[in-house]
């Protein structure tokens, strides 16, 4: 009885029907599968009782009871499925499961050489107490080199691509070590520590270029690497959390039988541990992207007005007691470390809004916070610009202040095109572009610190 | 004469596993079987019967598998478990008690039994 159009059309309605079944979070698929069978059961002895096909399906599809009331029900009797799960490793066989166990593997793979290589330099007798300078010098170069891989697996760019990204890690490993031979080096000095700190900074760049594999030039790809990157660091203290507990016990259970397990600690599972984690944690970041709300943009939400009222306070009090800020010499990589947490704030809610959106409370709180920002950075510069004699130009110190610079170039031009958009003269994809734009400046001067700092200031 | 939800949703345990007691069933069939034996009175939304079907399954009362229907299609069978098999002569205790109650109570009051009940059974829905 049913002709062949008939039949398509009634395998368009219920694949419409599955498609609204789908879309319930707590009815998964072997449960739209059962229901579907159920469902052509019910047509086709409908069909056979005499029903035309599209009579059947409705009287089927009525029968099979409201959707909400339904996914109500399925809530309730899986209240676990509410919570989104992060299953990395599909326990069904099938193509994406399949292909999320060979990521797995790649991934714990990829994680168990990045912490053999730190190790490796001991086979050369460099060892991490006695060659701390080495070890802290060199330290991105033994995980981001691997990770950039990981991304290359994953994303396959371009040759030229690749042989940038291989030249910028020789490159970098020259300008890590190089200086270390010439007569002047001092061991553990200023240089030497600026370049442990700006060397990861830079290369996290490469990272960034082979995580948008290809979508570099254009701003959403750089906008996905911001928020990978937020993701990881949170991914990262938590898993840092975990080692941290799972340490406490081993020591406290082995103390408890004799055996100092703290070498062990320091030698092995401190610098394994904290390297392959990178990995690790980028390649949960990759899993669970789509899975799991992200939380950088929770807590920037929940911490923005607190840090608004925090240097509004400050500013008034300061204001009210007339006195400027007391400064000493290392202050300034405090304020440093205030803008930074201030763009961070900026950044993540930018990464999370959307830019079609118009102007909320928020943006306003958000401009408030930046504004205060710029005004206390402004008062503390104004008081190292009148000591500056005084003090001197460090390494330390030029870096830091650069770094201010740069913070606050950003913050300004971000408060400006901020107030636009609230004044409705321009657009909040502006403001999403300044920042993207901008991310290769801090690179940039990094590595300028890196390569530059040590012979310009005599390797102290 | 339509049965009560509350009624409905509290017998279904018992309903189920005595269905499946007799032999293994997939949904349709179950509540087919259902729809015959109360002569259409109780009244079950389809898709409500999974989500007890579910619930017995994480009790452990029934077992479920997937089998290649005769349609071709796949199916998702259900069978009773020795547990369930014992909650099921649980249920049936408890329903004997609250029918024995309840007769003891409708013989005292004496009340003429409501007309509809005394009607013909009529099968009701396909």
């Amino acid at each position: 009885m049913a002709a062949p159009d008939c039949a398509i059309r009634i395998e368009e309605q219920i694949e419409q029907w599955r498609s609204y079944l789908r879309r319930r979070q707590a009815i998964h698929s072997v449960d739209v599968e059962e229901l579907e069978d159920h469902l052509r059961e019910q047509v086709s002895a409908l069909v056979g009782a005499g029903l035309s096909d599209d009579e059947a399906f409705l009287v089927s599809v009525k029968r099979m009871g409201d959707l909400d009331t339904l996914s109500r029900e399925f809530a309730r009797e899986h209240s676990e499925r509410l919570w989104k799960q992060l299953v990395v490793i599909p326990g069904a066989a099938g193509q994406p499961g399949a292909r999320a166990r060979g990521e797995a593997v790649v991934a714990f793979c990829l994680a168990a050489i990045a912490a053999l290589a730190v190790k490796a330099p001991e086979l050369f007798g460099l060892r991490l107490d006695e060659d701390a300078g080495f070890y802290a010098r060199n330290l991105s170069l033994f995980v981001l080199p691997v990770l950039t891989g990981y991304f290359v697996w994953k994303r396959g760019p371009d040759p030229a691509t690749r042989r940038w990204m291989a030249a910028a890690f020789v490159v970098a490993a020259v300008f890590a070590n190089v200086y270390s031979f010439s007569p002047g080096f001092s061991p553990g000095g200023y240089t030497e520590i600026l370049t442990a700190m700006h060397l990861p900074i830079a290369l996290w760049l490469v990272v960034g270029i082979a995580y948008a594999g290809g979508r570099w030039r254009d701003g959403g790809g750089r906008m996905d690497f911001i928020r990978f990157s937020g993701e990881l660091f949170i991914y990262y203290v938590l898993i840092a959390l975990g080692g941290a507990v799972l340490t406490g016990f081993m020591v406290a259970m082995f103390e408890a039988i004799g055996i100092d397990t703290e070498p062990f600690f320091t030698r092995w599972m401190l610098p394994c541990g904290a390297l392959g984690a990178v990995v690790i944690g980028s390649w949960l970041v990759e899993a669970k992207q789509s899975v799991i709300e992200n939380m950088a943009p929770v807590l920037t939400r929940l911490f923005t007005p607190l840090f608004a009222i925090v240097l509004l306070a400050f500013l008034a009090t300061m204001t009210w007691i007339g006195r400027g800020i007391d400064f000493h010499r290392d202050m300034i990589i405090a304020f440093d470390l205030l803008l930074a947490v201030v763009l961070g704030l900026l950044l993540y809610s930018i990464s999370a809004r959307d830019p079609r959106a118009a102007p909320d409370a928020f943006d306003v709180l958000q401009v408030v916070l930046v504004i205060s920002a710029l005004l206390v950075d402004t008062v503390a510069l104004w008081a190292i610009a009148t000591r500056i004699s005084e003090f001197g130009f460090s390494p330390n110190r030029v870096a830091a202040l650069g770094e201010n610079v740069i913070l606050l170039v950003n913050l300004a031009w971000s408060a400006v095109l901020y107030v636009r958009f609230l004044r409705g003269r321009g657009s909040f994809a502006g403001l999403e572009r300044w920042q993207t734009a901008y991310l290769p400046v801090y690179a940039v001067w990094a590595a300028i610190v890196v390569i530059v700092f040590p012979p310009l200031f005599g390797y102290i | 004469m339509v049965i009560n939800k509350d009624l409905v949703a509290a017998s279904s345990t018992p309903l189920v596993l005595a269905i499946l007691a007799n032999e293994d069933s997939y949904g349709y069939a179950i509540l087919k079987r259902v729809r015959e034996l109360s002569a259409g009175h109780m009244e079950w939304t389809d898709g409500m019967l999974y989500p007890v079907l579910h619930r017995l399954e994480r009790l452990g009362y029934i077992e479920a598998s997937w089998e290649v229907s005769e349609s071709g299609r796949r199916r998702k069978y259900y069978r009773i478990t020795a547990r369930g098999r014992t909650q099921l002569a649980e249920e049936r205790r408890q329903w004997q008690a609250v029918d024995a109650t309840l007769r003891g109570i409708w013989s005292a009051l004496s009340l003429p039994l409501p007309a509809s009940a005394l009607m013909p059974l009529v099968p009701r829905g396909a």
